[in-house]
């Protein structure tokens, strides 16, 4: 690899680390200290590089800078010594100069998970939970996170900054929730993955590998969770599964000049076949226990599309499915859904009245599945839905695709 | 908005079906309740199996089941959200139990525990 993309690349991969096991060695309340010791050692990187040379293991390399660093911080800093190294000695017997600074896998591993579970606790708000995430545990720069968020870095600023202010003030241990506590902590862990997943697959963004990395990132956070035993449960699998279907549409649901391709236009023969066969595995691998979570169904909803082709079989287990996912927890997404695949297995007689109890009239969503399921049974009312739903869309994206619809109305009709 | 429960009432509990029908008709139910989430009305419900039901009497009589000197027994509720008992019982019209003969579904309004009701 290039130096010039080298640097970047470990940047992705190594900060995270460095990062994660600096906080847990210092604590939450130092958790600045341990992101600018990081960031100072890739500093020190490119500068050095760039006059040196590569140094033969670069990774190698940034663990021993970030460790003497850290072990400076530890001797230097006075206030420091007194309150955090003092107490570090009572507990290893050691004194500040033999500090170890563990930059095992495992550790490594350990102290990333740990993190995640710090990151996402339930006392700070879930946007902030997702910055957090993305900045500390992905390596993501402010700019990136606003530019995700579709905000400014002002914004993403502030909202770190408080959010480490009440990690600070809450004292959240880095460590493993205990046993009793686990699936609990766990489930606010999946819902900010879930959120920071969804911010990939469906964001405004027009940043596309942007979006893409926020889906990858997701995933790879997901992954630590399943290859950890304490942490590998079956929503977690469930989760995993649900990632791994969505994203095998990526390729096949952006044309070459960036417009959206619907699900029914898309070219199956796209769709990535290898990520489809591993949510197949994490399926299976979720259902093991009795435990049903709402990424249970949604992995099982999103399964049934990775089949392109209709079916009653499809359809009737589609809609069974949405059916269960709202009993457990409503959405007007859900609803909406749910009613176009009742219209796939009862026909749209059955759906149109259906679908307008659901009176959703500020969701652009609802005119638009009226506008689908009129098509063709009555194409003036049909219209009618998608002007109503182009009235309220807010996204070009959205926009875009009724008034394709809309346009196919008027030179069909 | 005022919340109701919609008792399943049938009238001979003692009739068997074959798991296909059982299948059917849990779908049939499914699609229903999945018709009333969809609108944001459902607060929950359950079904009442037969098994392990007992009958309580005075002087501590316990008969085995509510299948005796009765014959009606109740099969399972679910609490729907609405704004008057007219659109509580345009759910209950729904109820796949309807279809079998001598069935019935009671609508009774829950009360709130306001201290009015």
């Amino acid at each position: 690899m290039e130096k010039q993309q080298l640097i970047p690349h470990l940047f992705r991969t190594e900060y995270r680390k460095i990062t994660s096991v600096l906080c847990k060695r210092f604590g939450i309340e130092h958790i600045e200290m341990a992101e600018d010791i990081a960031s100072d050692t890739f500093l020190l990187a490119v500068e050095v590089w760039s006059y040196k040379g590569l140094p033969e293991n670069p990774t190698a390399w940034l663990y021993a800078v970030a460790r003497n660093k850290a072990k400076n911080q530890l001797t230097r800093n006075a206030i420091f010594s007194e309150k955090i190294a003092g107490e570090l000695q009572l507990h290893s017997d050691r004194s500040v100069s033999e500090i170890e600074i563990d930059l095992s896998d495992e550790n490594i591993s350990d102290s990333q998970l740990q993190m995640l579970f710090a990151l996402c606790h339930p006392s700070i708000p879930v946007e902030a939970q997702i910055g957090l995430s993305l900045r500390i545990l992905c390596g993501f720069g402010i700019e990136e996170i606003a530019d995700a968020f579709l905000t400014n870095k002002a914004t993403i600023n502030k909202r770190l900054f408080r959010a480490k202010e009440k990690l600070r003030l809450e004292k959240i241990r880095i460590v493993f929730p205990d046993e009793i506590e686990i699936d609990k902590r766990l489930e606010t862990v999946l819902t900010t993955l879930y959120l920071l997943f969804n911010e990939g697959y469906y964001s405004e963004s027009q940043n596309e590998v942007l979006r893409n990395d926020l889906c990858l990132e997701a995933i790879r956070l997901a992954y630590l969770l399943h290859e950890n035993d304490k942490t590998n449960t079956p929503p977690v699998n469930a989760l995993l599964a649900l990632m791994c279907f969505h994203s095998s549409r990526f390729e096949a649901r952006k044309s070459n000049n960036g417009e959206v391709i619907l699900y029914d236009d898309q070219d199956e023969s796209l769709w990535n076949k290898e990520l489809i066969a591993k949510g197949m595995y994490f399926l299976s691998q979720a259902s093991k226990g009795k435990l049903l979570s709402k990424y249970h169904i949604e992995s099982s909803i999103a399964y049934w599309h990775t089949v392109k082709a209709d079916s009653e079989e499809k359809w009737g287990n589609i809609l069974q499915l949405y059916n269960q996912l709202l009993i457990l927890e409503y959405s007007p997404v859900a609803a909406l859904n749910r009613t176009y695949a009742l219209s796939k297995v009862k026909g749209k007689m059955t759906a149109i009245p259906e679908a307008e109890k659901i009176n959703l009239v500020n969701n652009h969503f609802y005119f638009m599945l009226l506008g689908t399921l009129y098509e063709n049974v009555d194409n003036e009312k049909a219209k009618m839905n998608l002007q109503s739903a182009l009235l309220l869309a807010k996204s070009d994206t959205d926009k875009q695709v009724i008034q394709k619809k809309l346009l196919k109305f008027e030179q069909v009709f | 908005m005022e919340e109701y429960i919609l008792i399943f009432r049938h009238e001979d509990g003692q009739k068997v079906a074959s798991p296909e029908q059982m299948e059917i008709w849990m779908k049939q139910t499914m699609d229903w309740i999945g018709s009333i989430t969809a609108q944001n009305k459902f607060s929950g419900g359950n079904g009442l199996p037969f098994d392990d039901s007992r009958v309580v009497k005075p002087n501590g009589v316990v008969t085995n089941g509510p299948f005796g000197d009765i014959k009606e027994t109740i099969g399972g509720y679910i609490i729907v959200k609405a704004d008057s008992v007219d659109e509580a019982v345009e759910f209950a019209k729904g109820c796949p139990v309807l279809q079998g003969e001598g069935n019935s579904v009671e609508v009774r309004k829950i009360a709130k525990g306001d201290g009015v009701h």
